[in-house]
């Protein structure tokens, strides 16, 4: 072999980039993201609910959002109608975070998490955050 | 017929992920057991194919004088073009594999009326393939952000500026529209102008088929049929820290774009995509032109036996001095 001292060097420089991900998380057990729903009004409810099913809820939150802000602010509608034909004001403030008044411990969670910056506070007031009563 | 095959290929790839999660259930072979041998095969395969190239002997330097070689010191030497220092080297080198600086001068050539042989510059290639690897490349790095926990800020920072347009929710990535663009791009030149499609292989279709189909399925999860990402990082990370566990509630898209991914590290190692790890062993790129100063022997010389003058002389002197021959010693 030739040049070997450069040859080596350049292939263990290679090998530690690509195995990068293994021995950055070494030794640390990554714990799944646990949203809390322990906030005072969800504790007050008798029939925990949100305005459109769980599984609907984590799968879509996103777009949903999304719609509600371009009708609100470019659309004509303020309600949302949901599956039940329940009416919904669509409001980040006054209708999500009414119940999930844990940013922190709600939202925050699963975003970190995968690295999501969702940029909702760059127009809204964030809210001040209120744990549930009994904590902290 | 060669383009064809490599299509079909791809396709069943993604065929058999998908049947093999949708109807077979088969997640632990295609979420952890795939991975891990692509991964390994990538890596052994990578540094067998490199320490093989090291074998090869590069007894003399290859100017390629594309500038001014060092000579007297009133001419002006082309210092990055033919560099004679380590360090005009590793200029050399880093505006080759940054920026492509070779390819800059591709050139075509037209035949016109009269007849004449006409030349031109053609910078497509080269704006195509600058386009397509940093976004690979930036695309690669993002990717970091299912690798690590905590993710890096370096990561957050750079997914954040490629979504910097804000379009749409989840936010488009400049890079997923410039990467899709510059391989259609590649393809299309690759099939349209004649010549290119006569010299074209199985094993250039092929590797363009793979980046397409990653890129599309990527896309196509990321924007259209939407996976649950919270579970596709416990997948991840599980397989990083050697601890996999698999679940149920990822879509077939994700299976797919995995298996794409792995068959394209598992054939890295054996295809021309090895350039990766070539473009550093260059010898037209990675040696000084000091051929005038330094003198290189060819390293498989082996040792020739002669019989100078002088020995000549020595074994003789007696019988040349007794016939009166002259000679050098007395």
């Amino acid at each position: 072999m030739y040049d070997t001292g450069k040859i080596i060097a350049g292939l263990v420089i290679f090998a530690g980039l690509v195995t990068l991900p293994f021995w950055y998380n070494s030794g640390k057990a990554a714990a799944k993201p646990e949203p809390s729903l322990d906030t005072p009004v969800i504790q007050q409810m008798k029939d925990k609910h949100c305005i459109e099913s769980k599984q609907y809820m984590i799968d879509n939150h996103m777009q949903m959002l999304n719609e509600w802000r371009n009708e609100f602010v470019r659309g004509d509608m303020t309600m949302y109608i949901n599956s039940k034909g329940q009416y919904y004001t669509m409001s980040l403030e006054d209708t999500c975070l009414h119940c999930h008044s844990n940013e922190k411990q709600f939202c925050d969670k699963c975003h970190t998490y995968v690295d999501i910056k969702p940029y909702c506070w760059d127009c809204h007031v964030k809210p001040k955050e209120e744990v549930a009563s009994g904590q902290r | 017929m060669k383009l064809l095959f490599s299509f079909i290929t791809v396709l069943l790839l993604v065929i058999i992920a998908y049947a093999g999660i949708r109807y077979a259930s088969l997640y632990y072979v295609f979420g952890v057991i795939i991975p891990y041998a692509a991964v390994g095969i990538f890596i052994t395969g990578f540094v067998y194919r490199v320490l093989k190239w090291a074998g090869s002997p590069v007894p003399f330097r290859i100017p390629t004088t594309c500038g001014q070689e060092k000579s007297l010191p009133w001419i002006k030497q082309n210092k990055l073009d033919n560099p004679s220092s380590t360090l005009g080297v590793i200029g050399r080198m880093s505006l080759e594999i940054l920026f492509f600086r070779s390819l800059l001068r591709n050139t075509k050539t037209e035949l016109r009326e009269g007849p004449s042989l006409a030349y031109g510059s053609d910078k497509w290639l080269w704006l195509a393939g600058l386009a397509f690897h940093w976004s690979f490349l930036i695309i690669l790095i993002r990717h970091l952000r299912l690798f690590t926990e905590p993710v890096p800020y370096l990561i957050t920072l750079l997914n954040n500026l490629d979504a910097f347009l804000q379009i749409g929710v989840p936010p488009l990535y400049i890079t997923d529209v410039v990467l899709l663009a510059s391989v259609s791009y590649l393809f299309i030149r690759r099939v349209l102008i004649p010549q290119f499609r006569y010299i074209s292989l199985i094993s250039d279709y092929f590797p363009l088929f793979l980046i397409l189909g990653i890129g599309i399925s990527g896309i196509l999860m990321r924007y259209f049929f939407r996976v649950n990402l919270i579970s596709v990082k416990e997948l991840v990370m599980g397989l990083v820290s050697f601890n996999p566990q698999v679940s149920a509630d990822i879509g077939s898209i994700f299976y797919i774009h995995i298996m794409l991914i792995a068959t394209l590290f598992a054939y890295f190692p054996f295809s021309k995509l090895m350039h990766m790890g070539g473009v550093f062993l260059s010898p037209t790129r990675n040696l000084a032109n000091n051929n005038r100063m330094i003198r290189h022997i060819n390293p498989w010389n082996y040792p020739v036996k002669v019989h100078t003058y002088e020995e000549y002389e020595d074994e003789f002197r007696d019988k040349m001095k007794a016939v009166d021959i002259p000679v050098e010693k007395e």
